[in-house]
């Protein structure tokens, strides 16, 4: 019970996500209407990724202070988890952009920075898939994912900057949802979804762990 | 120490460019081919107006900039490069490597920009903003494609890698080179530029400092 509260913990928040996502009061904003529902599902990929790539990026640096075999496997697999995220992400983010703003793709930081994010990782997997020797591998790629970690970070946040603001609310000039951030009945939702979605990540992680020690 | 070492290997790196001049005339040539391919290129459609020659301009030496520094640790034989490991530190390696190519690719720009100003005229109203900003990004490009030409060093697949490692990456600094040289298009003064440069400083340092410190890693083997 001790060691896999948590589990249930995710188990429990997000199906109160889903349940209470899907049948809960969300205001009625123009431009979204029903769509705002995607908020309990889409933002939070972002945060289960963001939170990967700093566990994947703090296991290199340890890699790179104790070259144990154990900490480059929980990098690369917080990296792999990281992705899948990311690609969720991206692929609920287009639904909701065709509907709201009648485009698969559009020109925002927020969406290029996501896909810099997502060139960057997959790089990373074909610079290991090209080195043979085991530890050679983990070495190289621990200073890659460093690197391009540190970049990455500085990319999401100095691109916001460099455009004329970003369709996306909380930083755009003429946001289309203004009332976002202050609506209670999503704020319930949303704020536990967060949390379950990083746990779930949490979980695929810890067993992809698992399984990759197993093989070893 | 550090400042000697490194000024020895910087001067031994380029006379071992002047010695075999193929590769050098081969990547000048290499600049001066793209821009008479763009001219023509663009000349047809006749739409070179100033948004358009500073996003050519950018990717032309992007292009050019990867071609070149990605030679850096390649033709450098294995025995030699021991043998390197032996005589300098690994700090004192990869800062020298990131000056010698800032100047190849300050050259290479220039000449690029010089090309430009033949073929296609001069679209900057500030011609000393424009070279600041291509100076600055040259330090920050030459950084980023060195450590990137370190890593892929190591693999087999090398110029591919080289690519796909370096692309996603100089993205940050090029946004801001293009953003700021846009500045020196259309004539904007200093003071609004100021912050530009600023931003373009802080990824210059950024990049230095996370070269110094994990180069060392990839040197050693």
């Amino acid at each position: 019970m001790k060691k896999y509260w948590w589990k249930i913990l995710a188990v429990v928040l997000l199906t109160y996500t889903i349940i209470a996502g899907f049948l809960g009061n969300v205001p009625d904003i123009a431009g979204v209407h029903q769509t705002i529902r995607n908020l309990y599902f889409h933002v939070c990929m972002w945060f289960a990724m963001i939170v990967m790539l700093c566990i994947s990026v703090v296991y290199s640096i340890k890699y790179l202070s104790d070259f144990k075999a154990k900490n480059d496997i929980i990098a690369v697999e917080a990296a792999n988890t990281g992705i899948l995220f990311g690609i969720l992400g991206i692929i609920t983010g287009m639904l909701w952009a065709k509907f709201a703003w009648g485009q698969w793709w559009v020109n925002d930081p927020k969406l290029n920075g996501a896909a810099i994010g997502l060139l960057v990782y997959f790089a990373y997997f074909v610079l290991r898939s090209s080195l043979d020797d085991n530890n050679k591998r983990a070495r190289i790629s621990a200073v890659y994912n460093i690197f391009a970690f540190v970049i990455f970070i500085l990319f999401i946040l100095i691109l916001p900057k460099l455009s004329a603001g970003s369709l996306h609310p909380g930083d755009g000039k003429d946001s289309a949802m203004p009332v976002f951030t202050l609506d209670f009945n999503l704020r319930i939702v949303f704020y536990p979804a967060i949390v379950g979605w990083i746990l779930l990540a949490l979980w695929i992680l810890d067993l992809r762990i698992r399984y990759r020690k197993l093989k070893m | 120490m550090l400042t000697k070492e490194i000024k020895s290997l910087v001067s031994k790196d380029i006379r071992f460019e002047l010695r075999q001049r193929s590769a050098i005339n081969g990547i000048l040539l290499y600049v001066v081919a793209i821009v008479f391919i763009c001219y023509l290129s663009f000349l047809r459609v006749n739409i070179i107006d100033g948004q358009t020659w500073n996003a050519l301009y950018w990717t032309i030496l992007m292009f050019a900039s990867m071609n070149a520094v990605s030679r850096t640790f390649v033709n450098e034989n294995p025995n030699r490069q021991f043998y390197f490991f032996t005589l300098a530190s690994p700090q004192a390696i990869i800062l020298s490597k990131i000056f010698y190519n800032a100047i190849l690719v300050f050259i290479l720009s220039m000449l690029s920009y010089f090309f430009y100003i033949i073929f296609m005229g001069n679209k900057a109203q500030n011609e000393l903003m424009f070279i600041v900003c291509v100076a600055l990004g040259s330090i920050g490009i030459s950084a980023i494609l060195t450590f990137v030409s370190a890593i892929s060093s190591r693999t087999n697949n090398n110029f591919t890698l080289m690519a796909i490692l370096g692309f996603p990456l100089m993205l940050p600094l090029l946004l801001i080179l293009m953003k700021l040289s846009e500045f020196a298009i259309t004539g904007t003064d200093w003071l609004t530029a100021l912050i530009y440069f600023l931003l373009i400083f802080l990824i210059d340092a950024i990049v230095l400092v996370l070269a110094l410190i994990l180069f060392p890693y990839l040197w050693h083997d």
